[in-house]
């Protein structure tokens, strides 16, 4: 590829004032927009007849009270740092994925089910868990690599596809769950083969969350470096930027379009193996708990940057750790959670407008530089 | 084998009927969203409020009628909010439809905890196969008032958007914001419009499935379908009378597990769940880039291109 260097171009002189700003303006709005959205919902539930400062004061001590309730908060956060980087790499190639769901879905399904033949044999837990990881980041991988492929080769709109593949990922889980792979002791749930303690992936030492929050924080910072700090991350955005300006660069888009939503489909698969092989043990219909849509709103609040969505993750891991408490002691549905996501989601859109518009962030106008 | 054959066609054909309904009224609210220039994604959400508010309105009321209005004001508050927030700039159509997705499922799994036990009045449906003298085609044409509706909606929709000006000005918008704005129109105006009123309908859509099919409110009562609508109204070329059509092929295939279920074939009885998003996605697949797609589709939109 032939990019041209730009060297007859001088660059702005106020440039390391400009970076800070921007990245002020980064931090500021979606701030503004969490605390709006906490407010919104405060009137939410006055309008409910509930009191917002015992919902958010169980909400801190749920979620970040006690060593116990933090490391639930973490423990939580690890699925959605994996589900939030699944949206946030193709959403910085311009693919709006919203297939994670069904990704994390398969590949926790896919470790179970290929784990059966290997405890069965006696393969050692180290291997087996290793293959197991591989083959759910595999099957997440190829599962969201088809919705980056058709969106290119097609033209079919990811966003659609990849919720529908989800719906059809399901799918398969439970018909083999309800069929061919499942465990005659599972009556009333139905569930594949358990893995057994010994083929259970441990806890990081020293605490109660497991290992996938470790991986959850490397996968975030190695995906940060390639989005920012390598030619491939470079064409990716640029292709974000512009598709059509990218493809007359030279740059391979389709390429990068499904090499981006398999890395996306690897970490939600990951996901589906940890909820597994930590939580789980088994394949069943527990895996389908949200994580996947939860990841969406992660990345949106992380502005789609990989390093962003650990804090952020962690920050919705605590409302899920907490929504326990919330319920019992408020007497409020478990759906309450779903509602303050809801209402952070279309506040924190709504908040996109201001990018550029708050004069305390722009540089001053050429004008005003004298 | 034949007479099996015979009991899985009717039940197909009865389960075209009846799962087609929710279908039409969704893809005909984004049709007219779509004319207009943008694409609303949240629709499976106006789908599940509708659903529990036309519940809970029959239940509290007991008229279902009124729960069908319910459900359309519902879906009206979300497409209004979806055409408001839209018409702000930089902001995103498909990722606000995503959120408003999530807030609509939210606020009905919210409200509707009390509605799930509580038995309300269902819609009547219109006996139409008695005559036929066969209980299974009987069975199968017993129609619901609101497939009518659709159906005449459908027609009205194709009329109106060929012969009025209120057709021209919202086609007109989708094809060309700039050439609207020239003629004095205003485009947001006309969007926010039509993406409320595509909001009522997509409603309405939620009354039927809670009130007529499967008849009762809960949390799975809708999965997906509101989204596969949506992907319909692509495939029906942004033609309501091909909406019917389309939905109705829909339905078919949403009752291919629970008719061979009929007769005795539960195996792959998850797999046939997923016939119609399979089905879906071949269709998107035959006709996201096809030349007929390419030149009906409003210039506006941003999902195509």
């Amino acid at each position: 590829m032939t990019v041209q260097t730009a060297d007859t171009i001088v660059p702005v002189k106020a440039g390391p004032d400009l970076r800070l700003l921007r990245l002020a303006e980064a931090f500021a709005i979606p701030i503004g927009a969490l605390i709006a959205s906490a407010l919104a919902f405060a009137v939410f539930l006055l309008v409910i007849g509930k009191n917002p400062l015992d919902f958010y004061s169980l909400v801190w001590t749920g979620g970040f009270g006690s060593s116990f309730s933090i490391q639930n908060s973490l423990q939580r956060a690890a699925p959605l740092i994996l589900t939030g980087l699944a949206f946030a790499i193709p959403a910085r190639i311009g693919l709006t994925m919203i297939g994670g769901e069904g990704a994390l879905v398969l590949g926790g399904f896919a470790a179970a089910a290929f784990a059966i033949p290997l405890v069965t044999n006696g393969v050692p837990p180290a291997v087996t868990l290793l293959l197991m990881a591989l083959i759910a980041m595999l099957a997440g991988g190829i599962w969201i690599g088809i919705a980056g492929w058709l969106r290119h080769y097609r033209g079919v709109n990811e966003t659609i596809s990849s919720l529908l593949l989800s719906y059809i990922a399901i799918a398969i889980m439970n018909f083999f769950v309800e069929g061919a792979l499942r465990d005659p002791a599972s009556a009333n749930k139905p569930s594949t083969m358990p893995i057994g303690d010994a083929y259970r992936i441990g806890a990081i030492p020293g605490t109660d969350v497991h290992w996938g929050f470790a991986a959850g924080i490397v996968l975030a910072i190695v995906l940060w470096v390639l989005m920012n700090r390598t030619t491939f991350g470079f064409a990716a955005r640029m292709t974000g930027g512009n598709a059509r300006a990218a493809k007359a660069q030279g740059l391979p888009v389709g390429w990068l379009m499904v090499v981006c939503s398999m890395i996306a489909g690897a970490c939600a698969g990951l996901a589906g193996f940890f909820e597994v092989a930590a939580i789980h043990g088994q394949a069943n219909a527990s895996l389908v708990a949200g994580y996947g849509f939860t990841g969406i709103l992660v990345s949106f609040l992380a502005r789609h940057n990989p390093l962003a969505v650990v804090p952020v993750a962690i920050l919705f891991g605590a409302i899920a750790a907490s929504g326990g408490v919330v319920q019992r002691r408020m007497d409020m549905p478990d759906a309450t959670v779903l509602v303050l996501q809801g209402i952070m989601f279309v506040v924190l859109l709504v908040s996109e407008t201001l990018y550029g518009r708050i004069k305390l962030f722009q540089p001053p106008a050429l004008g005003d530089r004298t | 084998m034949n007479d099996a054959l015979v009991t899985v066609l009717i039940a197909m054909l009865g389960g075209a009927i009846r799962v087609s309904t929710p279908f039409m009224f969704v893809a005909l609210g984004e049709t007219l969203t779509e004319k207009s220039g943008r694409i609303n994604l949240g629709l499976e959400g106006n789908l599940v409020l509708g659903a529990m508010v036309a519940y809970a309105a029959s239940y509290l009321t007991g008229s279902p009628w009124l729960g069908v209005l319910a459900a359309g004001v519902s879906g009206l508050f979300l497409g209004a909010l979806h055409g408001y927030i839209c018409k702000l700039p930089k902001v995103n159509d498909i990722a606000v439809g995503i959120a408003i997705m999530s807030l609509g499922t939210g606020l009905a799994f919210f409200f509707g905890k009390p509605f799930i036990q509580p038995t309300a009045p269902r819609l009547d449906a219109i006996r139409l196969g008695d005559w036929t003298g066969n209980p299974a085609l009987a069975q199968a044409l017993q129609v619901n008032p609101l497939f009518f509706v659709g159906i005449a909606l459908a027609i009205f929709m194709w009329w109106a958007l060929r012969n009025t000006k209120w057709g021209l000005i919202v086609r007109m918008t989708g094809d060309s914001a700039a050439s609207a704005r020239a003629m004095g129109v205003s485009v947001d105006l006309v969007r926010f419009l039509a993406t409320a009123s595509g909001g009522f309908l997509a409603g309405i859509g939620g009354a039927f499935l809670s009130l007529y099919y499967p008849g009762s409110w809960n949390q799975g009562l809708s999965s997906g379908q509101g989204l596969m609508a949506v992907a319909l109204v692509i495939f029906a070329r942004w033609d309501p009378i091909k909406c019917i059509f389309a939905a109705l092929l829909f339905g078919a295939a949403g009752a291919i597990g629970p008719s061979l279920q009929s007769i005795g074939i539960s195996q792959g009885y998850y797999f046939f769940n997923a016939a119609p998003y399979i089905l879906t996605l071949f269709i998107m697949i035959a006709s996201a880039r096809s030349k007929g797609a390419a030149r009906e589709v409003p210039g506006e939109l941003s999902m195509t291109k």
